[in-house]
């Protein structure tokens, strides 16, 4: 059962249909799906959800779409790490990492998508599109796949080879842009104004937007139903760092957690941080980019929820930061060295930006902080191929690998 | 009779110009802004234009050669 109940514009507060639509009429502000929260308070228990799946349908209650329409590949429920030697590096007392690495397509997109293909079934769509950097990409092509759809994926043409592969494997209609970001985003903007299909991240924004709470959901209930003290989240658009934001509040109104303080701090790259300069400017508008970055995940220099990310860091007492392309390099080799996990470049981001955040003071170390990594390592080898301990290569010989072990002292 | 949804965003040497009233004079075009913020350095007004396509498509080069940078409303599509 779910318990969505209308769209509500984010600025004016006015109410549309739960169509396929994603800007009021009046003011172009973005909608939102409201909900009925008397009705999921009272269908909704720790216990209810502690019996469910082990996947982020066990909070179906919380969620914008009919569970009869799902498709479920295995999104969600990704482990939370309480990190050892990270922490000690930082000198934190108490870190945990949030690992969507372990998601079916390897990231955190397959939560939103997941709820995009669940309303676009339910609206009755056969074709299901997404202009992507990768990761969205992978995961539209792997739902698209495991539903019978079709999907239409568009993507720069200079993507890493780990992203490419990761989409066509499940044989979407794969198109690469020889253009530049601006190109991209104009041809797809236009390709969804005219063609009647499922765009997720455009008319099916609002439902899709909606399956990022889940981690909030998931970081709480791991937590024995509390929130921690600080999250440190990767910034593209901006919406992972809002609706992580929403779905604590969520928890917290139906009681399924008692106190929220948790301050709310994010992370861009260098090359593209049109959030964290402005946050630095001490502003909330920021001004848009042109990006131009290794972490292309984050490469969104006109993020559509930039403005209510800066929004939520005013809220909660968080801040922003940004790495550069080599600090993501030490970010990405810095956690697979201590906690094993591989992560792709976003990851590094974060790693770059909790470090400064926590050197800089911003982060008390006893604070408990979850650190979320979105997205998993396979996917941009070539940012850090050549920065790899070369192997020790020899003869199938025994006694000429002990020479060279014997060399490592 | 065209419309279009756009968003402006005016840097420091632009903001304080009344470039938004210039453009619905020089063009035949007619300007709704919808939401706008606007502060000492930077602002960002997100409006409708309506008029004919080649009009509108005028009006948008010459506040882009302005200095004005010009988004779709929907702001960056293509995403991770």
């Amino acid at each position: 059962m779910s318990y969505e109940v209308a769209l509500k514009c984010r600025e004016c507060g006015r109410k549309f249909e739960l169509l396929a639509i994603y800007s009021c009429e009046f003011c172009f502000g973005p909608l939102e799906v409201d909900y009925d929260y008397k009705q999921i308070k009272l269908n909704t228990s720790k216990k209810s959800i502690e019996n469910g799946p082990e996947s982020l349908w066990r909070y179906a209650s919380l969620l914008p779409c009919d569970p009869e329409y799902k498709v479920d590949i295995g999104a969600g429920f990704t482990p939370l790490i309480k990190s050892k030697k990270l922490a000690e590096h930082l000198g934190m007392k108490n870190l945990w990492i949030k690992n969507d690495t372990a998601n079916p397509t390897w990231s955190f997109k397959d939560r939103v998508v997941s709820m995009a293909i669940a309303r676009a079934r339910q609206f009755g769509y056969q074709d299901l599109a997404c202009a992507s950097t990768g990761n969205l990409a992978n995961s539209v092509s792997a739902h698209a796949a495991k539903a019978n759809m079709r999907a239409l994926v568009f993507m720069p043409d200079d993507l890493e080879s780990g992203k490419v592969i990761g989409s066509s494997i499940y044989n979407p209609i794969l198109t690469m842009i020889d253009g530049n970001y601006d190109d991209v985003n104009r041809v797809c903007t236009e390709l969804a104004a005219s063609n009647d299909w499922a765009f997720v991240n455009i008319n099916m924004r609002p439902y899709y937007a909606e399956g990022s709470r889940t981690l909030a959901f998931e970081v709480a209930e791991q937590l024995g139903w509390r929130a921690p003290d600080h999250c440190v989240v990767p910034m593209a658009s901006g919406s992972l760092f809002t609706k992580i934001w929403k779905g604590f509040n969520e928890i917290r109104n139906i009681g399924l957690i008692k106190d929220l303080n948790t301050r709310m701090s994010g992370a861009q790259a260098s090359g593209c941080s049109p959030i964290s300069t402005a946050f630095k400017n001490g502003s909330v508008n920021f001004i848009p980019q042109k990006p131009k970055t290794i972490a292309r995940s984050l490469a969104i220099g006109n993020p559509a929820d930039g403005y209510y990310a800066l929004k939520v860091m005013e809220e909660t007492n968080g801040a922003a930061e940004m790495a550069s392309d080599e600090e993501i390099v030490d970010g990405i080799k810095l956690l697979a060295e201590s906690e094993g996990i591989f992560a792709e470049t976003a990851g590094g981001v974060s790693v770059a930006c909790l470090k400064k955040l926590v050197a800089s003071g911003v982060i008390n170390t006893d604070e408990e902080t979850v650190l979320f990594i979105t997205g998993a390592g396979l996917k941009t080898i070539e940012a850090v191929k050549d920065e790899m301990n070369p192997p020790i290569m020899i003869p199938p010989n025994a006694e000429e690998f002990m020479a060279e072990f014997n060399k490592l002292g | 009779m065209a419309s279009k949804k756009v968003r402006f965003t005016f840097s420091t040497e632009t903001v304080k110009e009344p470039l938004v009233y210039q453009l619905g004079h020089e063009f035949d075009v007619v300007t709704s802004i919808r939401m706008a913020d606007v502060d000492d350095s930077i602002g960002w007004v997100i409006l409708e234009l309506v008029g004919d396509d080649e009009e509108i498509s005028n009006a948008l080069n010459w506040i882009s050669d302005k200095g004005v940078r010009i988004d779709p409303l929907e702001g960056d599509v293509v995403t991770g």
